[in-house]
C-alpha cells in the first residue's frame, strides 16, 4: 500500500531511531510531503531554536504519490528552521532519492540532535543505520555519491548529501541528490552540516501497492499526454528551463548588475540555443517525460571535460545577467561548481552581484577581496568568488553568512543595495514591471522566491476566460481578476491560488512543471484528487485538497509568526519603489512598484487568506482548518 | 511470425525509469523496480543511460537450460515465454541469461521476464522519447540505411562527387 510507508524519528545525539506508522488522520489533514513536514516542524522544533544547533529539526520527506506512476512523482522535500532567515526553511528537489526512500519503506525522516562525528544514514527495506561518514567528509556532492555507492557495493543506491558548503555551514548550502537536483533554498545543507550529517543513502526493494493498477496506468497516460501536449512542455523538452532567459531578457524582466538594469544586452552566448554545443542529451527525473535539463560537458578552460547537468534558468542569471557576464562557459562552470560544492545557485549569484555593486561603489575594496577585482563581467573573478564562498575565504566568508549578517559586517550603507526579502535573496528576475510577481516574492513563506506562489502565467496576458477557469476554482472566488501583467487589481488572488496549488503539488510530491506553473492547462486540484484515489484509494474532492493546501500554508505562516516574523517582513526592498527600470520593451521600461497600491495588494492578499490586518491567521480560519491547537501552543 | 522487434537507443534515453514503473504496475499491480522486466542501467558520473531487457533471443540460453521445458517460443510475437505450470523454480534460467533479463520474484516464488505485454509493450507506450521502441524489423533496417546514406551523400555532395 502507498499508505503504509513509515515515519522515522532519528536522534543523532543519542543514536536512537524510532519508527512509527503515519496516522490516517494526518493523511486526511496534510496528505504528506511538504504539508505534513510543516506540521511536524511546528510540533518538533522548539520555538526560538538555533537553526544550526542540535534542537533544530530536519525533515526529509517524500510526497504521497512519490514512486507511483503519477507524472513526475519524484520530489523530495526538506524542511527545518532556516539558518538564512531564522524562519521557515523549506526546499524541494527532483531526482531519484524520494522514490527510493519510499521503496525502502519511509515517507518522513524527522532528524534531531547532533552527531559527535560525521555520519550518514543508510536506509534499506525498513532498516535505518547510522554509519561513519569519515571517508566522505570533505568530498563534494559528486564524489560523495559515487564513494557511498562503492562503499555500499550497490550502484542502485540513491544518495542525498551535502558538499563542502554544507560542511562549512555556508548559510545557503543545499541538500543535493544526483548531479544537479538541489533542495536549494533556505540553507538546508547548512542544517545537515551542523548536525554532522553528511548524507542519507537509500536502497529499497519493497513494493508500493497501487490501489487500482490498471485504471491508474491508463489515467497516468492521460495526465502525461496532457502535460506534454502543451507548447511550454514541448519547448522545455527540447531546451530546458533556459528557454525562459531569451524571453524575459528581451522583455526586460531580468535583473542585471545586481539591480541596476533589467536587461543584459548582447548576451546571446548564454541563451539556451547555445547549449546545443555542450549538450550530450537531456535528462529526466524519476518518471518525467518533460526532462527539462541537459547533460553537458564543459569544453574550455581548467574544467574542460567535466560532466555536469543543467544549467537552469536561474544559473543563467546567477553567472550571467546578475554579475554582467556574457559567457556560456562561465554559466556552465559556475553551475557545475555550485552543484558540486552544494550551494544555492540563486543565493550565490545574488550575493556575488551585491558584492560587485558594493565594489563598484567603493564599499568594499581590494583589501577586503585580497586583490580580487569584483568588476562586472569579470568571468574569472566570478568563478573564484564561488570557491571563496564555499570555502569561506576572505570576502567569501562574509558573503557565506547570507544577506543580512553580511550587510551587518560590511556596514549599514550596503543594506540599500541588497535585493532580499526576509533575509533571503531574490533570484535574477526583476519584478518591477510585474506587480503580481512582486507580491509573490514579498509574501512568500520562505522569503524572496518564485516557487512559492509565482503566477507565471500572468506574463502571458491570457484571455480572461482562461484565467476564470483557473483562478475561480475550486472555492468559487468571485472577486476581481485582470489579465494584463502591469495591473495590481486581481493579482492577490492569483498569488494566493498559486501558493495553494504549489503547496498541494509539494504534498503529493509531483514536479511544479506538471501543474499550473508555466501552463494554464496542466493538471491541478481535480487531477490530483483522481491520481490520489486511483493510486492510494484515499478519496478527496478537489475542494478538500485545496483545504489541505490551505492548512499546510497556514501552518507555515504560523511557524514564521512564532519565530518572530511580523507584517513588516512582507515587503520589498526600497529599490523596487524608488528606482524605475531603465531598459526593455515599453511594457517593462520605466516601471517601478507603487507603494500605496502595493500596500493595498498586501491587505487584499491577507483578507483572501483570512489573515487579520497584521497577517495573523484568524481564529475562525484555524478552527475551520482544525489546527486551532497550534496557535494556542505558540 | 512476428515482424516487430524491441530496440533501445541510449542516445534518446533520459534515464527517467518510467518504463520500469509502468512495467511493474502492469505485471504486478505495484510500484517496484526490482520486479520490472526492464531496467535502465545508469552511469551517473558520465550521464550515460542504457535500458536493458529481454532480447527475445533466437537461441535463448534460458530456454536451452530449462530442465522442464517450461520456457518456450511463442510464434505469434516471436517471443520467449514462461509456462509457470511446468516451472519448478530452479532459477537456472536466471543464471543463464546473459542480459540479466530473467528475474526472480522471491515473494511469489517464481521467475519473470518480458512478455512484450502481448504485443503492446507498456514501456514503449509510455516512453515519449522512444528510447525503447517496438518496430518493424524491415522498416528499422531501411531507416538505418537511409540515415547512414544521408551522411554519406552529404559527404559526396560536399566533395563534388569525388
Amino acid at each position: 500500500m502507498a499508505l503504509n510507508r513509515k515515519i522515522a524519528y532519528i536522534d543523532l545525539s543519542t543514536g536512537e531511531v524510532k519508527t512509527e506508522a503515519i496516522p490516517l488522520e494526518w493523511r486526511r489533514k496534510f496528505i504528506g510531503g511538504r504539508g505534513l513536514d510543516a506540521y511536524l516542524l511546528y510540533k518538533h522544533c522548539p520555538p526560538g531554536a538555533d537553526p544550526l544547533g542540535p534542537d533544530n529539526t530536519l525533515l526529509i520527506s517524500a510526497g504521497l504519490l512519490v514512486g507511483t506512476m503519477a507524472s513526475a512523482s519524484a520530489r523530495t522535500h526538506v524542511m527545518a528552521k532556516s539558518p538564512l532567515t531564522n524562519l521557515l526553511g523549506s526546499a524541494n528537489m527532483g531526482g531519484f532519492f524520494a522514490p527510493e526512500m519510499r521503496w525502502a519503506g519511509f515517507d518522513h525522516l524527522v532528524i534531531r540532535g547532533r552527531a559527535e562525528k560525521p555520519v550518514y544514514l543508510y536506509i534499506h527495506d525498513g532498516e535505518i543505520e547510522i554509519r561513519s561518514a569519515e571517508t566522505v567528509w570533505g568530498s563534494g556532492v559528486y564524489d560523495t555519491q559515487d564513494l557511498l555507492r562503492r562503499e555500499l557495493d550497490d550502484p542502485e543506491t540513491q544518495v542525498l548529501c551535502i558538499g563542502q558548503a554544507g560542511e562549512n555551514l555556508v548559510r545557503f548550502a543545499c541538500v543535493m541528490t544526483g548531479r544537479k537536483n538541489a533542495a536549494g533554498r533556505t540553507g538546508m545543507g547548512a542544517v545537515m552540516g551542523s548536525k554532522n550529517l553528511k548524507a542519507v543513502a537509500c536502497r529499497g526493494t519493497t513494493s508500493i501497492g497501487i490501489k487500482f493498477p490498471q485504471e491508474a496506468l491508463e489515467y497516468n497516460k492521460q495526465i502525461i499526454d496532457q502535460v506534454i501536449s502543451t507548447k511550454v512542455s514541448q519547448i522545455m523538452q527540447r531546451w530546458g528551463t533556459g528557454f525562459i532567459y531569451g524571453v524575459t531578457n528581451t522583455t526586460g524582466l531580468v535583473r542585471c548588475r545586481n539591480f541596476q538594469y533589467n536587461q543584459l544586452p548582447n548576451s546571446e552566448d548564454i541563451e539556451c540555443e547555445n547549449l546545443d554545443k555542450y549538450s550530450i542529451g537531456l535528462d529526466g527525473c524519476f518518471g518525467c517525460q518533460v526532462h527539462c535539463r541537459h547533460r553537458y560537458i564543459i569544453k574550455e578552460g581548467p574544467y574542460a571535460g567535466t560532466y555536469a547537468q543543467g544549467p537552469e534558468y536561474t544559473s543563467q542569471g546567477a553567472f550571467g545577467a546578475e554579475v554582467g557576464c556574457r559567457s556560456m562557459n562561465t554559466v556552465l562552470v559556475g553551475n557545475h561548481l555550485v552543484n558540486d560544492y552544494g550551494m544555492d545557485t540563486l543565493e550565490v549569484g545574488s550575493m556575488m552581484a551585491w558584492a560587485m555593486e558594493l565594489y563598484e561603489k567603493g564599499l568594499i575594496t581590494d583589501k577586503d577581496t585580497d586583490g580580487l577585482k569584483l568588476e562586472w563581467g569579470n568571468d574569472e573573478a566570478v568563478i573564484e568568488l564561488v570557491k571563496r564562498i564555499a570555502f569561506r575565504k576572505d570576502i567569501g566568508d562574509i558573503l557565506a553568512e547570507g544577506p543580512l549578517p553580511a550587510a551587518k559586517k560590511i556596514g549599514p550603507e550596503s543594506l540599500q543595495y541588497l535585493i532580499h526579502v526576509k533575509g533571503m535573496s531574490n533570484l535574477h528576475s526583476d519584478e518591477r514591471p510585474t506587480p503580481a510577481l512582486a507580491l509573490n516574492i514579498a509574501v512568500s513563506s520562505r522569503g524572496s522566491d518564485h516557487l512559492r506562489g509565482r503566477p507565471a502565467i500572468d506574463l502571458y496576458n491570457l484571455p480572461m476566460k482562461v484565467l476564470d477557469k483557473v483562478y475561480r476554482n475550486p472555492d468559487g472566488y468571485t472577486g476581481p481578476l485582470t489579465n494584463s501583467y502591469s495591473e495590481y487589481d486581481g493579482k492577490p488572488r492569483m498569488v494566493m491560488w498559486q501558493e495553494l496549488v504549489y503547496m498541494a503539488v509539494d504534498c503529493v510530491g509531483i514536479c511544479k512543471y506538471h501543474t499550473v506553473f508555466l501552463s494554464p492547462n496542466h493538471p491541478q486540484f481535480k487531477e490530483f484528487a483522481k491520481l490520489i484515489y486511483l493510486n492510494t484509494g484515499l478519496e478527496f474532492t478537489e475542494k478538500e485538497i485545496w483545504d489541505v493546501a490551505n492548512r499546510g500554508y497556514t501552518v507555515e505562516r504560523l511557524f514564521n509568526l512564532r519565530e518572530g516574523m511580523t507584517r513588516k517582513d512582507d515587503w520589498l526592498p526600497d529599490r523596487y519603489f524608488d528606482e524605475p527600470t531603465k531598459l526593455g520593451l515599453p511594457v517593462a521600461r520605466g516601471k517601478s512598484i507603487d507603494r500605496e497600491k502595493f500596500k493595498a495588494m498586501i491587505e487584499q492578499y491577507y483578507r483572501l487568506h483570512e489573515w487579520d490586518a497584521n497577517g495573523v491567521p484568524t481564529p475562525e480560519l484555524l478552527e475551520r482548518l482544525q489546527i486551532a491547537e497550534l496557535r494556542t501552543a505558540a | 511470425m512476428g515482424k516487430k522487434i524491441m530496440i533501445t537507443d541510449p542516445e534518446k534515453c533520459t534515464g527517467c525509469r518510467l518504463c520500469e514503473i509502468v512495467c511493474s504496475v502492469k505485471h504486478n499491480g505495484v510500484s517496484n523496480p526490482t520486479l520490472a522486466r526492464i531496467h535502465v542501467v545508469k552511469w551517473d558520473n558520465e550521464g550515460f543511460y542504457l535500458p536493458m531487457r529481454c532480447q527475445q533471443c533466437k537461441e535463448a540460453p534460458c530456454l536451452a537450460i530449462c530442465p522442464k521445458g517450461a520456457i518456450y517460443r511463442d510464434p505469434e510475437l516471436d517471443s520467449v515465454r514462461i509456462n509457470h505450470d511446468q516451472c519448478i523454480g530452479c532459477k537456472m534460467c536466471v543464471q543463464a541469461c546473459p542480459f540479466g533479463a530473467m528475474g526472480w520474484n522471491s515473494e511469489r516464488g517464481r521467475v519473470f521476464k518480458c512478455d512484450l505485454c502481448h504485443g503492446d509493450p507498456q514501456c514503449v507506450r509510455f516512453c515519449d522519447m522512444k528510447a525503447v521502441d517496438y518496430v518493424d524489423a524491415a522498416k528499422l533496417q531501411s531507416c538505418k540505411m537511409r540515415e547512414s546514406a544521408e551522411n554519406y551523400s552529404e559527404l559526396m555532395r560536399r566533395h563534388g562527387g569525388k
